[in-house]
């Protein structure tokens, strides 16, 4: 979603974007002229008129489990949006019996939060595994 | 004359030609920061309809139509800028 018409942004599409991606951008580009929809979500920047690099993370209940906002010239890392989605996921099919510690990626251990894991995470999780 | 300016993603600003622009008046701001409030992380985000260009086709978007789904919304600065 950007503050540009529907109309620039088929024209992005077809001549550049097109290029990048085969077949083009497969989701909705949104557009929110005047930044009205950016205004609520916090991130329309009045000065600049434009919208600045808000990602948020709805989940199925329509309730915002993640965000993340950058100034324009720093891109994001997709693939740590996918690493959140993905642990959000698991803790919502878990019904919340498992958390995902600092650095869990698919396939990396859980926690089980409980009376007794109280004083013993040191025991299941290593500073090391908060790298790759 | 017009002066080349720095590339970037800023539109225009200002107000009547030989007048300042105005202050913000101070209510504006107590009302961005209401409506600020409003993102929280475990509360339900606010939902919105907006048209969208979608694989040749202008349509019109609506949030609360992805319940049941995991929506990725991700807004940024413009189309053509570069990152």
């Amino acid at each position: 979603m950007s503050i540009d018409s529907m109309f620039v942004h088929k024209m992005w599409n077809d001549n550049e974007l097109s290029k990048m991606v085969d077949g083009g951008v497969p989701f909705a580009m949104l557009s929110d002229a005047g930044g009205k929809v950016g205004k609520v979500f916090g991130v329309y920047d009045e000065d600049a008129g434009v919208e600045t690099r808000g990602r948020f993370i709805i989940d199925p209940d329509g309730i915002i489990q993640g965000y993340e906002v950058l100034t324009p010239p720093v891109g994001r890392n997709v693939n740590e949006s996918f690493r959140q989605v993905q642990a959000f996921q698991l803790v919502r099919e878990s019904k919340g019996t498992q958390a995902t510690p600092s650095g869990w990626k698919p396939g990396k251990m859980t926690l089980k939060p409980g009376p007794e894991l109280v004083g013993n995470v040191w025991k299941e999780w290593k500073t090391k595994m908060a790298f790759d | 004359m017009a002066e080349e300016i720095k590339t970037g993603c800023a539109r225009p600003t200002g107000g009547p030609v030989g007048e300042k622009v105005p202050m913000q008046s101070p209510e504006k701001n107590n009302q961005e920061k209401e409506v600020r409030q409003m993102i929280q992380v475990g509360r339900k985000a606010p939902d919105f309809t907006a048209p969208a260009y979608q694989k040749g086709k202008f349509v019109n978007v609506k949030l609360s139509d992805y319940l049941g789904k995991w929506v990725l919304l991700c807004f940024y600065p413009g189309d053509f800028t570069f990152v």
